[in-house]
């Protein structure tokens, strides 16, 4: 009853100063709006930004890594066993870049729980050679299937079809690549690898990934025709891609699994760490932005309170007069500073979910990025709630100093005062 | 018959100071009693500490030195939460300015302690309220926003609103301070009615003699101190 009672009061104070609470409420619903349409814009940006990399990038990669042999001769003599022994300009030893029984570790990593999936590709230098110039490149050798499914493949082939490169001895340029080479659809290409192999590859498509320097060297061919052009036979792989069901346990796995393989193993985490920073500082100025927005409108309300109570003393006195007490009083004003940052705050919402609606229209098309025709736009419930939650937040604290000052006012000066 | 009847109020050796700007005492050992039924008046020249002595009564003032009594009970020292129901409850005000809420109508203003008393349905308190505003003549004027009605009809309005929780005691400051003739003696008479016909314990701070006069008892004050009880 009480309760009711306080509700009705607040109502009635707010419809007598409509003005003054529909301009605080809309304060509250412009920064609302904002820090929704923002942070969802932020956000949209981030994920397309990190994922021009992190789509396509295995969250855990197996290779061998060309190195020196770790176990050097003079370690194994017992005679200098005890000694500190310095070699002098060592130098990689000759071992295969071929991943030793990569099907048996490829059925392994198949079967484990953890595993989304597994894609094996074959990384091949290679010069193309247009007329009398050689061009340095990449040929990668990759499982087109698998390759579509977990790592957006198909997305970045912006001309000709993706399942073509299964026919051998056909290749997907990359843009740069191609633009340099002047290779339209359909052209062949004489590639030489570094064994000194001559093949000639048909082009069947492009590829841009949005990185113009990965687009200048890297192409793409099915892994038989890489084993081919190599010389190879077909269980030659250097590198086993491995996706998660969660990227966060890349790393522990990376380094469970690389004593278990004996070979070398990178997890996404360490080898792209410079995006996750770039995310997280891109995050939290969308976040400062949004909060500022939300503290100022904040104000308004603790301003507006202000100048209700100075002008409602009358009220407030009588109301203590014929029994409510401070508390009663205390209740009364944040209701209305409740209720302000309740209405604003789920306007804003609204409007912030329009405003990003809106941002989702406006063309945004780039030459790096072939997918995306709009700006994008993340409706990650969580901006909702966390928007929400503020204005909720913000509007108590505006309220509870004016809502304080309200309860202790002294009806007897008030009344006396006349 | 009304010597035996129960006391209502009873003030023991009230002392009040005013600090500001100077200490100055201006209550002096005030004591005295109502007892059910009495209409009793307070008189005395403007600052001799009579408004300031009806709102150490009226428990919003708990600033002061002595004992107060309300229905039996001490009162003195009790928390503001607990003077807070106990004025919605036992206690009902009509001050010299209307003092009306402005936002909500005339029935609402008279059924707003009601319901903040909170024993009967909004119905039965609306119900009550009407009864009220009749006994004014005021039921015509029931939806009408309390800003919209003339001195004399507020007035009457805030009585019947002091009476919404049948109080234990109505206590007036200058109830008719602010009004002219005519609706001075209205609300005179309205006063005297209640008295008479409902029997209800008032409590009247005024400096109109011909109010005084109509009252069962005066209590005089001079400069601080009870002068005269009758």
């Amino acid at each position: 009853m009480t309760w009711q009672l306080i509700f009705e009061i607040a109502k009635a104070l707010m419809l007598a100063r409509k003005k003054q609470t529909l301009i605080a409420a809309i304060g509250v619903m412009f920064s609302i709006t904002m820090f929704v349409a923002l942070l969802g814009f932020m956000n949209g940006l981030n994920t397309l930004l990190d994922g021009l990399i992190l789509n396509r990038t295995p969250h855990i990669r197996f290779y061998n890594e060309i190195k020196p042999n770790p176990n050097q001769a003079i370690d194994q003599s017992p005679e200098f066993a005890q000694s500190l022994n310095i070699i002098r300009s060592i130098k990689p030893s000759t071992s295969r870049l071929a991943i030793y029984n990569s099907a048996s570790i490829v059925e392994d990593l198949e079967a484990d729980p953890r595993v989304l999936g597994v894609s094996a590709k074959i990384s091949c230098q290679v010069f193309f050679n247009v007329g009398t110039i050689d061009l340095t490149g990449v040929v990668n050798g990759i499982d087109v299937e698998k390759e579509a499914e977990l790592f957006a493949f198909t997305d970045y082939v912006t001309v000709g079809n993706y399942a073509d490169v299964n026919q051998t001895n056909t290749i997907i340029l990359g843009k740069g690549a191609a633009d340099r080479m002047m290779a339209n659809i359909g052209d062949v290409v004489q590639v030489t690898t570094a064994q000194g192999n001559r093949v000639q590859l048909k082009v069947v498509g492009y590829f841009q990934s949005g990185l113009g320097d990965f687009d200048n060297v890297n192409s793409y061919a099915s892994i038989t025709t890489v084993q081919k052009m190599l010389g190879e036979p077909p269980s030659y792989i250097t590198d086993i891609q491995v996706k998660l069901h969660d990227f966060n346990l890349a790393p522990p796995m990376a380094r469970e699994l690389e004593g278990i393989y004996k070979i070398d193993a990178d997890d996404i985490q360490t080898v792209n760490a410079q995006f996750e920073t770039g995310s997280s500082i891109r995050s939290l100025i969308s976040y400062a932005v949004g909060i500022t927005l939300l503290v100022v409108s904040g104000f308004g309300i603790y301003n507006i309170l202000n100048m209700m109570i100075f002008e409602k003393l009358d009220t407030i006195a009588i109301l203590k007069a014929i029994g409510f007490s401070s508390q009663d009083v205390n209740r009364i004003f944040i209701t209305i500073a409740l209720t302000i940052g309740l209405i604003g705050g789920v306007l804003g919402l609204i409007f912030g979910y329009l405003a990003g609606l809106t941002i989702d229209q406006i063309p945004f098309e780039t030459q790096a990025l072939p997918t995306i025709k709009t700006f994008p736009v993340d409706y990650n419930p969580k901006y909702y709630i966390i928007g929400g939650t503020f204005s909720l937040i913000t509007t108590y604290f505006a309220g509870f100093f004016p809502a304080r000052k309200a309860s202790i006012v002294d009806p007897v000066e008030i009344i006396r005062g006349k | 018959m009304k010597n035996h009847a129960p006391i209502v109020l009873e003030a023991k050796n009230i002392d009040k100071f005013f600090y500001n700007p100077t200490e100055t005492q201006v209550l002096k050992k005030v004591s005295f009693q109502i007892k059910r039924g009495e209409f009793v008046s307070v008189v005395g020249k403007s600052g001799c500490g009579k408004s300031t002595l009806l709102y150490i009564l009226s428990t919003m003032d708990t600033d002061y030195k002595g004992e107060l009594f309300m229905d039996g009970e001490l009162i003195t020292g009790k928390s503001s939460n607990y003077l807070s129901k106990l004025r919605n409850e036992k206690i009902g005000f009509v001050f010299q300015f209307h003092y009306l809420l402005h936002e909500f109508s005339t029935l609402e203003n008279v059924m707003i302690p009601g319901l903040k008393l909170g024993t009967l349905s909004r119905e039965e308190v609306e119900h009550r309220a009407m009864e009220k505003l009749k006994i004014f003549d005021m039921q015509d004027h029931a939806l009408k926003k309390a800003n919209q009605l003339s001195g004399g009809q507020k007035q009457r309005v805030a009585i019947a609103r002091a009476l919404i929780n049948d109080p234990l005691l109505i206590m007036g400051d200058e109830p008719t301070g602010n009004l002219d003739k005519k609706n001075s003696d209205i609300v005179y008479n309205k006063f005297k009615e209640l008295a008479k016909d409902f029997g209800q314990t008032m409590l009247i701070v005024t400096h109109d003699p011909e109010f005084a006069a109509g009252t069962d008892r005066t209590i005089e004050m001079e400069d601080g101190r009870v002068i005269s009880f009758e």
